[in-house]
């Protein structure tokens, strides 16, 4: 056993990594979709801009200035999107799924047609801010100081939004509205405030995203759908509008993505997917979701 | 005083009609038991008096006030408590976090409604023990009382309530009926939708009956008790 986590523990840390990542971009994409039932699919290209911008500033060379800088107007940019988001959306908030999401799908087109306008076909490298440029020696393997303090960003971001949701007036707010936004209203509270602070904070945490992740995947065109899939696959998989699920469906999903490959290299797509069909077989509502948010 | 004037009020699902024509008044402090059989739109003609199905035409009025066609929480803001079918309590949510909730969602500062989260748990001793309680967990009956304590929480003056007896055992829905009783020496003015007779008759000084969507008999509880006939024929009980 020892010697099997010796010889993977790279892969399995690279499996935290994506999957602290994952969370963060998850986490917005599943409350959207739980809270206010809007299918936002223009989340991967959130991502991408807040990678471009991480390019962009960080790029030419790395300082602490230029990343928090990258990480504080991906923030203000997200913000912003979130709430022209939540716009868009609400004259269809009577309408199906399918005319939100073909909304959405088509202003991350839009987006990701723009940035490769403005920043060509090339894929742009992000450096890690310096001191997190290394590496660390972990059991005699070289591993990258930037995706150690990642998962430790995932780790802080998880038990920051568990509090907020599981702990405080507005998470008892967040949950009621997953459970029953109707019954919300009739308390008195308007459904679209809720819904755009959701809204831009869940796009918020996207475009951040793209930013942490920006030292790792940089920015090119198609990641956008790449990791919209991939978040996508974590909100099926932990359940509409669970904070709980989100981070286990990133977890899992983190791990399928690194180790998956490493051990598996020819069937890691199928183990994503397989792992996919299964919940949706076994537990059509996600591991943390409820009835309720399967049946809407 | 008026406390809830309907007025030819329609509303329906896609091309389907469901309210054809409601007219409906329940003086302030009144309560009205509406029966009827099953899918002649009692609970349709609640959802549209809370604004969550919209009216195609048809007007409602809130102490003299128009509140046709609004957002359900303005509704609420105006005074509509509403007490819905199946409960819908939040299920994740504590009974704490739900009356905080509620009482924190109408906008008002909750010292200057008459129903305050203190008030409603001396009505509901029950609610306080399981106060730290996920609503998903409770009884049916206890669910029914946060269902009850949530819309109260909301002060309103007039209270919609659909069903409260669903699938209670009689020992549950007399504690309701003595709670109902209560609200009424409040001064809550109640729309009570029911198929327990019993607990209509207990409560409410009036009776109508909806059929096909319209209101098509009303008339004083002792009188539609002593009409066994117009009972049989509209509802299809002895």
């Amino acid at each position: 056993m020892t010697g099997w986590l010796a010889a993977n523990l790279l892969s399995v840390l690279n499996g935290l990594a994506i999957g602290a990542l994952l969370f963060v971009l998850a986490v917005g994409l599943s409350l959207v979709f739980g809270m206010m039932d809007v299918l936002n699919l223009a989340h991967g290209a959130l991502f991408l801009v807040g990678a471009y911008v991480a390019a962009a500033l960080v790029g030419g060379g790395a300082s602490w200035g230029a990343f928090l800088g990258a990480l504080g107007l991906a923030a203000v940019i997200g913000l912003l999107a979130g709430g022209g988001l939540s716009a868009m959306t609400e004259p269809l908030r009577r309408r199906s799924h399918l005319d939100q999401a073909l909304l959405t799908l088509g202003v991350a087109l839009i987006v990701a047609e723009v940035l490769q306008i403005v920043f060509g076909d090339d894929p742009l490298a992000v450096p890690a801010p310096p001191g997190l440029d290394g590496s660390v020696s972990l059991l005699g393997a070289a591993y990258p100081t930037y995706r150690l303090a990642l998962i430790g960003v995932g780790a802080v971001l998880a038990v920051a939004v568990h509090v907020l949701v599981e702990r405080t007036t507005l998470g008892a707010l967040i949950r009621a509205t997953v459970a029953d936004r109707e019954m919300v209203a009739a308390v008195g509270v308007d459904n679209r405030r809720v819904k755009i602070a959701v809204f831009a904070a869940g796009s918020m945490l996207a475009t951040v995203a793209g930013v942490l992740g920006g030292p790792i995947y940089g920015a090119s065109v198609g990641l956008d759908s790449t990791v919209l899939i991939l978040a996508l696959v974590v909100v099926v998989i932990g359940g509409l509008g669970s904070v709980r699920g989100a981070l286990v469906g990133a977890l899992v999903i983190g791990q399928i993505e690194s180790l998956g490959r490493a051990l598996l290299p020819d069937l890691a797509s199928f183990v994503l997917f397989g792992a996919l069909a299964l919940v949706l077989v076994l537990r059509p509502q996600g591991l943390f979701g409820s009835r309720a948010g399967a049946a809407a | 005083m008026t406390a809830v004037d309907v007025q030819a009020l329609t509303a329906g699902y896609d091309r389907s009609t469901v309210l054809d024509g409601v007219d409906l008044s329940i003086g302030t402090g009144g309560a009205l038991g509406l029966l009827g059989r099953n899918g002649v739109g009692k609970s349709t003609l609640v959802m549209t008096l809370m604004g969550l199905v919209a009216p195609t035409s048809g007007r409602v009025l809130l102490d003299g006030r128009d509140v046709t066609g609004l957002r359900p929480d303005l509704v609420a803001r105006a005074g509509v408590g509403l007490v819905p079918q199946g409960r819908r309590i939040w299920a994740p949510l504590t009974v704490a976090e739900t009356l905080a909730l509620a009482a924190r969602g109408h906008g008002r500062r909750a010292a200057a409604g008459r129903f305050t989260i203190d008030s409603v748990y001396e009505l509901l001793p029950r609610l306080r023990e399981r106060h730290g309680q996920q609503a998903g967990q409770l009884s049916g009956g206890e669910q029914q009382m946060l269902a009850i304590a949530r819309a109260l929480l909301t002060d309103p003056a007039v209270l919609l309530l659909d069903e409260p007896s669903d699938g209670l055992a009689p020992a549950v829905v007399d504690q309701i009926a003595e709670l109902l009783q209560t609200l009424r020496g409040e001064g809550v003015t109640l729309l009570l939708v029911e198929q327990d007779l019993h607990l209509a008759f207990a409560v409410c000084e009036e009776i109508a009956v909806m059929e096909k969507g319209r209101i098509v008999h009303r008339c004083p509880t002792p009188e539609f008790r002593a009409d066994r006939a117009t009972a049989h024929r509209l509802l299809g009980v002895a």
